[in-house]
């Protein structure tokens, strides 16, 4: 009896509460758009941010109540934009997959470090301190903030220089904020001509300081047969919507700066 | 009736629940950013107290101190509680959206805020009359919304003061919050 009398005063609260909370839940219940519900179920329920919205329930409200465009998911990717335009009875907008780059190539072999950093091992705090320990003040600073931030653990840090697997890119962009030198840009995965240099120094200073950077000659500007590439501030920087991935300056470029980057 | 002002008004003021006794913080700090939101939440919260207490209180005294089963108490509480947040929840939800909205995860965690557990307790505790009860959970509830209304308003001139980038954001409300506790200190000992 000790423990009858408690075991079924307790149980019997339970239940109470259940039953009066099913009756109120059919007297108050609200009915929400099945679509809704349904576009989200076919999200991939990343909750990355990347389409502007505060996460994937808040998208699939949006489309549904506010028209937001359908392609705007970048994990989701075709993928994702054609089962939410079935849902919709819409066509699908098309989707250019997309992924990360690091426009840095300073790896250990090509430049070295001017002082060693004790500090706190981060990028950001790295950079306040006289720019970076890198003799190159624009290059990877290579302490990983931009892995960190990472949720699909698509980058790693190799020899002192972060890059991006692009199988499990998702573009959520936040590697991109997360970059104190601002290397990482989200480029059409199809275009993989991708210039590995930031270095807004000149050519002799970049020389100086990396093998592998940019020295801002120009040559790649003028071979390019469609226009695609501008030289600014000493580097190279190649318009993805002109690029046709014919690769004439990967092997025009003398100091091999150009790279294709598929993986 | 006398009595009963002095209830009302100490639990309000000299005892207020987020205060002076430190329950509820979480929605304190995590509703408080607009009067609106503040004054839902507290309008939420003294009604779960209110109901809370009409239920706990004839439980307690019905059924459980009968049976000697007084230790049951936090248990059965709580399933009260949770049932009067769920309900709170529809019902606004179903009249109220945009207040829903607003109050986020704010509002399944009325269930977690002891603040509502502490006054069904404390009404046991001190020994109050049924009526007793309600006076001081009212009180407990508007002196919640209090706090919250209060605050809001001490956020809103924040948001325009030059604060120093270290403090920007949980720390300088955290300081305020403690400002804000210090002044209810003044009401100590206004109705012992």
């Amino acid at each position: 009896m000790t423990y009858l009398i408690p075991a079924l005063i307790l149980g019997g609260c339970g239940i109470l509460a259940g039953v009066l909370l099913t009756v109120a839940s059919k007297i108050f219940y609200v009915k929400v758009d099945e679509k809704i519900e349904k576009i989200n179920e076919s999200l991939p329920q990343a909750n990355c941010g990347a389409c502007g919205y505060a996460g994937c329930g808040d998208y699939a409200a949006a489309i549904v109540n506010d028209g937001a465009e359908t392609n705007l998911c970048k994990p989701g990717g075709v993928d994702a934009a054609g089962k939410i335009a079935a849902i919709l009875g819409t066509t699908a907008v098309e989707v250019i997959p997309t992924a990360a780059v690091v426009h840095c190539n300073g790896n250990c072999e090509a430049t070295e470090s001017a002082f060693e950093f004790d500090g706190v091992q981060s990028c950001k705090a790295a950079k306040r301190f006289y720019g970076g320990s890198g003799k190159c003040r624009y290059g990877c600073l290579g302490l990983g903030d931009c892995a960190e931030v990472c949720d699909n653990d698509a980058i790693v840090i190799k020899n002192g220089l972060a890059s991006v697997i692009k199988s499990k890119c998702g573009s959520c962009g936040k590697c991109v904020k997360a970059c104190p030198n601002s290397l990482i840009s989200i480029r059409p995965l199809a275009k993989h001509i991708d210039v590995l240099c930031s270095s807004k120094d000149n050519g002799k200073l970049t020389k100086m300081s990396c093998k592998n950077g940019c020295i801002g000659c120009k040559i790649c500007e003028k071979k390019c047969p469609n226009g695609a590439i501008t030289v600014t501030d000493f580097h190279a920087s190649i318009n993805y919507d002109l690029c046709t991935n014919c690769g004439i300056c990967m092997t025009a470029c003398p100091v091999k700066a150009i790279h294709s980057c598929v993986k | 009736m006398k009595e009963m002002m002095v209830i009302l008004l100490s639990a309000m003021l000299t005892d207020n629940f987020v205060l002076a006794k430190f329950m509820g913080i979480c929605p304190f700090l995590g509703v408080s950013k607009k009067f609106d939101s503040a004054f839902g939440m507290g309008a939420a919260v003294t009604f779960v107290i209110l109901c809370a207490t009409v239920v706990t209180y004839p439980i307690h005294h019905g059924i459980l101190v009968p049976n000697g089963l007084a230790y049951l108490d936090t248990v059965i509480f709580i399933l009260v509680i949770a049932l009067f947040v769920q309900l709170v929840e529809m019902i606004l939800k179903k009249s109220i959206p945009a207040l829903y909205k607003s109050l986020g995860v704010y509002l399944p965690l009325i269930t977690t805020n002891c603040a509502v557990l502490g006054s069904a307790v404390l009404n046991i505790d001190n020994d109050y009359t049924f009526i007793q009860s309600i006076v001081n959970s009212i009180g407990a509830g508007l002196g919640f919304m209090l706090a919250l209304i209060i605050f809001s308003g001490v956020r809103k001139k924040m948001e325009y003061a030059d604060i120093p980038e270290t403090f920007k954001g949980v720390p300088a409300t955290l300081i305020a919050a403690s400002i804000v506790s210090v002044s209810f200190m003044g009401f100590s000992g206004l109705f012992s």
